[in-house]
């Protein structure tokens, strides 16, 4: 039962470097969004707030749609991006950690923003009596406070890119090798006659893997917050 | 010398005040709600006057007639909050040192030895705020300030969280401070019998504006 073909590994292992690099690069950019949504009033906020949490309620072959008109070979910015920087997302592993990665940014930025406003404002202030510039402020008081927070945002990001279907598929399709994903793969299983197997096997990898993200995010937040509070 | 010369609307309320210190302590004394914390802030440069200067030693820190605010973390100015406001995330030993390596100073090890002895916290060195008592840290908030050599120190009612053995626990140090570290200090209270020990000259404010200025036998018995 267990014998997992190498197709079957080629896309588990495409699973992981997408949730991977999907999640890597989406962080810095949840913690930027999160940190000026918690501490800042501007026009717009409310709005931006929405945009954001819209791919997590959003049909997923609506978002993979949008994406490919936007970062498609013909899309507005994909097509600037292919000519200008030889970057492409269609039909390619970059696209699906895109994909991946726009699916899963709410999941990333909440938990980064709650624990950002969790934190005591006049720790802040101290720090800049003692000499701290704004940047020193934020690498030194507030990044560390909101570690707790950013480490849950980004393993339950991970799990959800790991396990991302309806944009991935609408975006960059199902290609074997380059595209195709553990729940493509799964799909493309159920699809075919006597692929139960297969299906079962690759359906059971990708519980165990989704478990133990959950597992570790608990871990890292409970280890986190015991750091910070000194015990 | 401090010299300040501010007026802000908060609200309701306002706070409008001029005075000149020369003292190494002056005291800021009145009941709660009479803008002594609102003062002190703008000192620090947390908050910003709407009208007036505030300079320390003839450098003018505000000045709004020529738009002047210089930001918190330039002004060399230590703050001693009533709550401490020790990172909880640093132990004692990284707490202390936060200012210096802020400000990319040199480690002055006498001076460390020197504090750690005066405010006796060298044995609290590897802890977290977390383990301290409540004198313990603001005997440690005392020390984190001065180690990051300011030219003048806010202490913002230090003892206003602790009870009356601990503030009998703490006064002598802020008076061996006052007699042996060269930082002039402004320190906020509503209590007259800490006052009467610390300061040299008192500040009395009352809704935001000064009711008396001089020596502090002003202060109320």
């Amino acid at each position: 039962m267990f014998d997992i073909s190498p197709p079957e590994w080629t896309a588990v292992l495409l699973s992981l470097k997408v949730g991977v690099v999907a999640t890597l690069a989406a962080t810095p950019i949840a913690i930027a969004l999160a940190w000026t949504l918690a501490r800042y009033e501007f026009w717009g906020k409310s709005i931006i707030d929405a945009a954001v949490h819209l791919p997590l309620v959003l049909p997923p072959v609506v978002t993979g749609y949008l994406l490919l008109l936007t970062f498609g070979k013909r899309g507005l910015v994909g097509g600037w991006l292919a000519d200008h920087l030889g970057i492409v997302f269609a039909f390619r592993w970059t696209g699906a950690a895109l994909a991946c990665g726009v699916m899963s940014f709410p999941l990333l930025v909440r938990p980064i923003r709650l624990s950002i406003d969790a934190i005591d404002r006049r720790l802040e202030q101290a720090a800049s009596t003692l000499g701290a510039s704004t940047w020193q402020v934020f690498a030194t008081v507030t990044l560390p406070l909101a570690l707790p927070g950013i480490l849950a945002g980004m393993v339950l990001g991970f799990a959800k890119a790991i396990g991302e279907f309806g944009a991935t598929i609408t975006f960059v399709s199902n290609i074997p090798g380059e595209t195709q994903t553990i729940s493509s793969a799964i799909y493309s299983l159920i699809q075919t006659p006597d692929g139960d197997r297969a299906a079962l096997r690759l359906v059971i990898v990708s519980i165990v893997m989704s478990m133990a993200a959950l597992v570790a995010s608990e871990v890292f937040a409970r280890r986190a917050t015991r750091r910070l509070h000194g015990n | 010398m401090l010299r300040v010369e501010v007026s802000k609307q908060l609200g309701s309320f306002s706070v409008d005040v001029a005075f000149a210190s020369e003292g190494r302590v002056t005291g800021l004394f009145g009941p709660s709600g009479s803008g002594k914390t609102s003062l002190v802030n703008m000192i620090a440069g947390l908050m910003t006057p709407d009208r007036g200067v505030i300079s320390v030693d003839g450098e003018a820190l505000d000045d709004t007639t020529q738009h002047l605010h210089v930001a918190v973390h330039r002004r060399r100015i230590g703050y001693v909050f009533q709550d401490a406001r020790l990172f909880p995330h640093l132990d004692v030993r990284r707490n202390l040192d936060y200012g210096r390596r802020m400000n990319r100073l040199a480690r002055d090890t006498a001076q460390e030895a020197r504090l750690n002895e005066m405010l006796n916290i060298g044995h609290l060195l590897d802890r977290r705020p977390g383990q301290l008592s409540g004198g313990e840290r603001q005997r440690v908030a005392l020390g984190r300030a001065l180690l990051s050599r300011p030219r003048l120190l806010l202490l913002d009612e230090p003892l206003g969280s602790l009870d009356e053995d601990r503030k009998a626990e703490i006064l002598p140090y802020l008076m061996r401070l006052r007699d042996e570290a060269s930082v002039p200090m402004v320190y906020v209270s509503h209590d007259p019998d800490e006052l009467r020990q610390l300061a040299l000259q008192v500040v009395m404010l009352k809704r935001g504006r000064i009711a008396a200025f001089g020596s502090p036998e002003i202060l109320p018995a």
